[in-house]
């Protein structure tokens, strides 16, 4: 039986899902979350995600949110079709895997989605005015990422190091979205994160998942 | 070798780290940065942690950083002693994984904007933002309800064992609870308040507010 993903193409952690689901070749189901009618706040999808966000996943009787917890789940169940994107054989460098998705869901994202949402959310689904303030605050604060990331990818090939994992895969489904804006610069600008970010964005599943998106 | 753990032993996220060597009866030196100097914003601390943020570990050569990556590392290092921090199959896995983030990304940024505001500050006799922290009470109260509900079907947040996703909890509800009185946001939550209660009284918790309120250096089990 082919697992389910509950979500929606508007939503980065939905994408960060269907690109491991792509990656590792397996079948899935995407059941669309109608958010304008506000099915995310639905009981039947609150049950399956208590916060009412998505994606939702569900692999038989096991029902599963989170987008970081599902695509790992995911690239442990089918790890023989697929690239080592969590490198559980070798403790440090799992270690290094696990810290580089930290500073994504914590540094990284932070400042890269307040962009988005500015940029990408508010006009295309409220018909609203980006706060150029907090569009520039934020380019600030991911530039001081950015910096850090350039360090770091001068020393290794990929952020946990030479090896390609789901910490960088993790980074596409905003940086997607933003390096068809304005702030394309920050990237453009760092010689080592640009190479890092085309190695990413060649991928076939990432062509495969992010056409429909709203900046695609 | 050792275990270093390079933090302030009252802050948070080295608190967690010590949690999880204490669960596994590793032994550690911890050795202080001192935050109230912003010494993680020097440059010779920052050569370790690009973020200029605590804790740092060394385990050895292999030195690492954020706190849930160095106590997933712990975890899976020590799998074979101690309480199972992970989870036995790959569902409880993925149920531990899915708690984690949720701690890490709805609960912690609420919390941590109460403590920052109703504690920090104050203590530091400056002014907290009071507006800040009402709001983050109200989102950590709709939170925690949530909470109550899945604490209500199993004993701990990703099933009937206690794991990773509960301990990475304990420091800074440490702090909701018992420095910025609220405790009565457990009150109408019986299984949120019993969860809390349980975890709390864990004796490699109470081992941790020891080490903290002595002062030593060297932790052995």
């Amino acid at each position: 039986m082919a697992v389910k993903v509950y979500g929606a193409a508007m939503s980065t952690a939905t994408v960060r899902v269907l690109l491991c689901l792509e990656e590792m070749g397996a079948e899935y189901e995407l059941v669309p979350i109608d958010f304008s009618t506000g099915e995310h706040k639905s009981p039947p999808h609150v049950a399956r995600n208590p916060f009412g966000q998505v994606p939702a996943f569900e692999d038989g009787d096991l029902m599963l949110f989170e987008s970081r917890a599902i695509s790992r789940y995911v690239l442990r169940k089918y790890k023989s079709s697929g690239p080592d994107l969590l490198r559980e054989g070798s403790l440090e460098e799992s270690a290094m895997v696990d810290v580089w998705l930290e500073v994504e869901a914590q540094q990284y994202d932070k400042a890269i989605s307040a962009i988005y949402i500015e940029t990408v959310i508010k006009p295309v689904f409220f018909g609203g005015v980006p706060d150029e303030k907090v569009v520039a605050e934020s380019a600030a604060k991911l530039g001081k990422v950015l910096d850090v990331y350039e360090a770091r990818l001068s020393k290794s090939k990929y952020l946990a190091g030479d090896f390609l994992s789901f910490a960088d895969l993790s980074h596409i489904p905003y940086t997607h979205h933003i390096v068809a804006g304005p702030q394309a610069s920050l990237f453009e600008s760092r010689p080592h994160v640009k190479a890092w970010w085309e190695s990413l964005a060649s991928r076939p599943a990432y062509k495969k998942v992010t056409t429909g998106t709203p900046t695609s | 070798m050792a275990v270093k753990v390079y933090g302030k032993p009252q802050a948070v996220c080295p608190q967690r780290v010590m949690h999880c060597l204490v669960e596994k009866g590793v032994p550690f030196e911890f050795v202080l940065v001192d935050i109230d100097a912003m010494e993680q914003k020097r440059p010779e601390y920052m050569e370790k942690h690009p973020f200029g943020q605590v804790p740092f570990i060394a385990d050895g050569d292999f030195e690492l950083f954020e706190s849930r990556a160095i106590v997933r590392y712990f975890a899976a290092k020590y799998a074979d002693r101690g309480p199972n921090l992970l989870g036995r199959t790959a569902e409880e896995r993925a149920k531990v994984e899915q708690w984690l983030d949720v701690e890490a990304i709805s609960y912690s940024p609420c919390a941590f904007t109460i403590v920052f505001n109703l504690f920090l500050l104050p203590i530091r006799g400056l002014p907290g933002n009071k507006g800040e922290a009402v709001a983050a009470m109200e989102k950590l109260d709709k939170v925690l309800e949530v909470y109550e509900k899945q604490l209500s079907r199993t004993k701990y947040l990703a099933g009937d064992e206690f794991t990773l996703a509960d301990l990475t909890h304990i420091p800074v509800t440490r702090y909701i609870v018992e420095h910025c009185g609220l405790a009565y946001l457990l009150d109408d939550k019986p299984h949120a308040k019993a969860w809390w209660e349980d975890v709390s009284r864990r004796p490699a918790w109470k081992k941790v507010m020891s080490f903290v309120a002595s002062g030593a250096s060297f932790y052995s089990p």
